[in-house]
């Protein structure tokens, strides 16, 4: 799929209800509420294949999840998603890089697709709240995406927050800074 | 007896959430078990305790990210119950069942096509470098577009009842809150004749590799069981409602036609120390003997025939491969799961072509109960929502048992058939974990309803002895 459009896509994943994983569709949720032109907001539970057929008609897309690793309040890094090709783990869900792979082989997408990692660290039982430093972190989350959703330098985001050591799966070669 | 080495195969590829597989070898190295660990969702007692009852169908999507729609319609119908509002009119129940036809539409979508094709594609043996999903999009692109929009099409039918992606609003007790407007079916129409064409399409393959490798796989992973699932009043599969029915492995009836509210005086579960979750078997005949497989295959094999004419074509000859007695082939779930995908989208040609969707009445309320029983067939098999609601109208007590639990024991039968064929020596080989994986794979498990933070699970390989001691570790992924 060709760009169609000069919207930059904020897609937040997880599941509100296992406490910090819910960092993503909160993330989603703030920026959808502030109305801002020229993004896109979409929220769901995980990524899925579907997903594929939608990202390439954006100018960027961005992908907010919790992330088990690294640094706080957040890190931001490039999908790579050349290295794409080995077995994944599970595919009711995708990666982000899974989702721009496909997106590339079967919908000729060529668009630059990013992820937010914001720093959870609760993931346990059933729970509909966030804990404490997630909530803080989410707080720098949104004043950072506010920000660049507006300047749109994401190579620089990239260089200033990049994180490389571990990425999903633990430090997958898809994954870099 | 003894055993000598226990062999860790943690986590199962391509299945969702967290599981592990033990193998257990006696001193002679033979196979004598194997456990498939799966951590259930935990806490979700007290997360629901002192809710009131009307946030239930919206709460318990949060157990599951694979099938939320399967749980807001399971506790919608116990909640049914407790508001007297289980006669739905008719505009309310076929917005429902619409909205559950598109779940299964698209679940077994993504799963026949992204889960399971690549092992009929490129053979349980090939690299899992190229096993894979993006392996099916480089090799056969066509028909991986096509399971995408297949998916999406099942999904815009959920976000056309059901509401938004996580918080699904749809169905409510004693009814749902909008109806299906004109302008949203007239969208969903105009690509029902591509999904009816996709969708025999979609059978025939799973057919083909199944009727022609069935020499293979009739031995693969494969037992006689017991079969659940619920049944129309006439015996015809409906995946919505009706009442259960339980045959054994040549198809004699050990119950039909119960009313699930009184599911607990012919379901028990056990409870077995080395498992989080429990081992669901039919009472009258004991926890030993009396478990039992649900989902897509058992629905074949327990309904008396399909009201939908072209699915039900197939189920003729899905039958006609066992000569009308039950298929116990475990790999013989793709194939049934195919039938489902077309019966489908025969349901929902039907359905959207019933004016009654643009109905008004849309909510009913009757004598209130305390107690709410709410049952459907989800995707991987039926669904249990079971619930005590008091005076001050707060839950105080649930019991889900879902469609994996219910799969329990066979898909730890399954794992032990595959290993008792498949493992020389100690070592876990590149084939046997991909052995495996594809028997559970069959059974499409929904492993813990995880979470899917970035950095978490990796795929990891372990052996260890009876003592703890690990002999073996191999990580993938």
């Amino acid at each position: 799929m060709n760009r169609t459009t000069d919207k930059i896509l904020l897609f937040g994943y997880g599941n509100p209800g296992r406490g910090d994983d819910g960092l993503g569709p909160a993330l989603a949720a703030a920026i959808e509420a502030l109305g801002m032109s020229g993004v896109a907001v979409d929220a769901n539970y995980q990524l899925n294949v579907e997903d594929a057929s939608e990202i390439g008609g954006y100018a960027a897309v961005v992908f907010a999840d919790a992330a088990a690793r690294g640094p706080s309040p957040f890190w931001f890094s490039l999908v790579d998603d050349s290295a794409v090709g080995r077995v994944g783990w599970t595919s009711h869900s995708l990666t982000p890089a899974e989702v721009v792979a496909l997106a590339r082989d079967m919908f000729g997408s060529k668009v630059p697709a990013y992820v937010l990692g914001i720093r959870g660290y609760d993931f346990g039982e059933l729970d509909e709240t966030l804990s404490p430093p997630a909530q803080d972190n989410l707080a720098k989350a949104v004043a950072f995406v506010r920000k660049a959703l507006v300047e749109r330098e994401f190579e620089r985001y990239v260089r200033d927050f990049g994180y490389t050591t571990a990425g999903p799966n633990n430090g997958s070669p898809t994954w870099k800074a | 007896m003894s055993v000598a080495k226990r062999i860790v195969i943690e986590p199962v590829t391509r299945v969702e959430g967290h599981g592990k597989v033990v193998i257990l070898l006696d001193e002679n190295q033979k196979v004598i078990q194997a456990r498939l660990h799966i951590v259930e969702f935990r806490g979700f007692e007290r997360f629901i305790q002192g809710r009131p009852f009307w946030e239930v169908p919206v709460l318990v999507q949060r157990l599951c990210g694979i099938c939320p729609v399967s749980h807001h319609l399971a506790g919608a119908k116990a909640m049914d119950r407790i508001v007297g509002g289980e006669n739905l009119t008719p505009t309310a129940e076929k917005v429902r069942r619409l909205m559950h036809y598109g779940q299964i539409y698209q679940s077994h979508a993504v799963h026949f096509f992204h889960l399971c094709s690549p092992d009929l594609l490129f053979g349980f043996d090939a690299d899992v470098a190229i096993r894979n999903v993006i392996g099916v999009a480089g090799k056969y692109p066509d028909l991986a577009v096509q399971a995408v929009l297949m998916r999406k099409y099942g999904q815009e039918i959920i976000k056309a009842t059901a509401g938004k992606k996580i918080h699904g609003t749809g169905a409510i007790p004693g009814g749902v809150n909008k109806n299906l407007p004109l302008a949203e079916r007239d969208v969903l129409l105009k690509d029902l004749d591509q999904q009816i064409a996709w969708s025999k399409g979609a059978v025939k393959i799973a057919k083909d590799y199944t009727v022609q490798n069935l020499a293979r796989l009739a031995p693969f992973g494969s037992f006689d069981s017991n079969h659940l699932s619920l049944v129309r009043a006439d015996g015809a599969m409906d995946l919505y409602d009706g009442n259960l029915r339980a045959i054994d492995a040549q198809g004699e009836v050990i119950f039909d036609q119960v009313d699930y509210q009184r599911y607990v005086d012919f379901i028990a579960e056990e409870v077995r120390d080395w498992s989080y979750m429990k081992f669901p078997f039919i009472r009258s005949i004991g926890p030993e003997k009396g478990w039992y497989r649900v989902g897509p295959l058992a629905r074949l094999n327990t309904a008396s025939f399909i009201d939908t004419p072209l699915a039900e074509a197939e189920r003729k000859e899905f039958i006609r491969v066992t000569s009308g007695k039950p298929n116990n082939v475990t790999m013989a779930y793709h194939w049934a799961r195919m039938i489902e995908i077309l019966h489908a989208i025969e349901k929902i040609q039907a359905l959207l072509n019933d004016k009654d969707l643009q109905g008004t009445d849309l909510v009913v309320k009757g004598q209130r109960r305390e107690v709410g029983i709410g049952l459907i067939e989800a995707p991987r098999g039926t669904l249990f929502h079971h619930y005590k609601v008091d005076e001050n109208d707060q839950v105080v007590s649930a019991n889900l048992i879902v469609s994996t639990t219910n799969n329990n024991e066979p898909m730890n039968r399954a794992v032990a058939k595959v290993a008792q064929d498949h493992l020389q020596g100690v070592e876990i080989t590149e084939g046997l974990l991909n052995y495996v994986e594809v028997a559970i794979r069959a059974y499409d498990p929904c492993l813990s309803c995880a979470t899917h933070a970035l950095g978490q699970m990796p795929l990891e390989v372990t052996v260890v002895d009876h003592q703890g001691q690990i002999l073996d570790r191999k990580s993938r992924g």
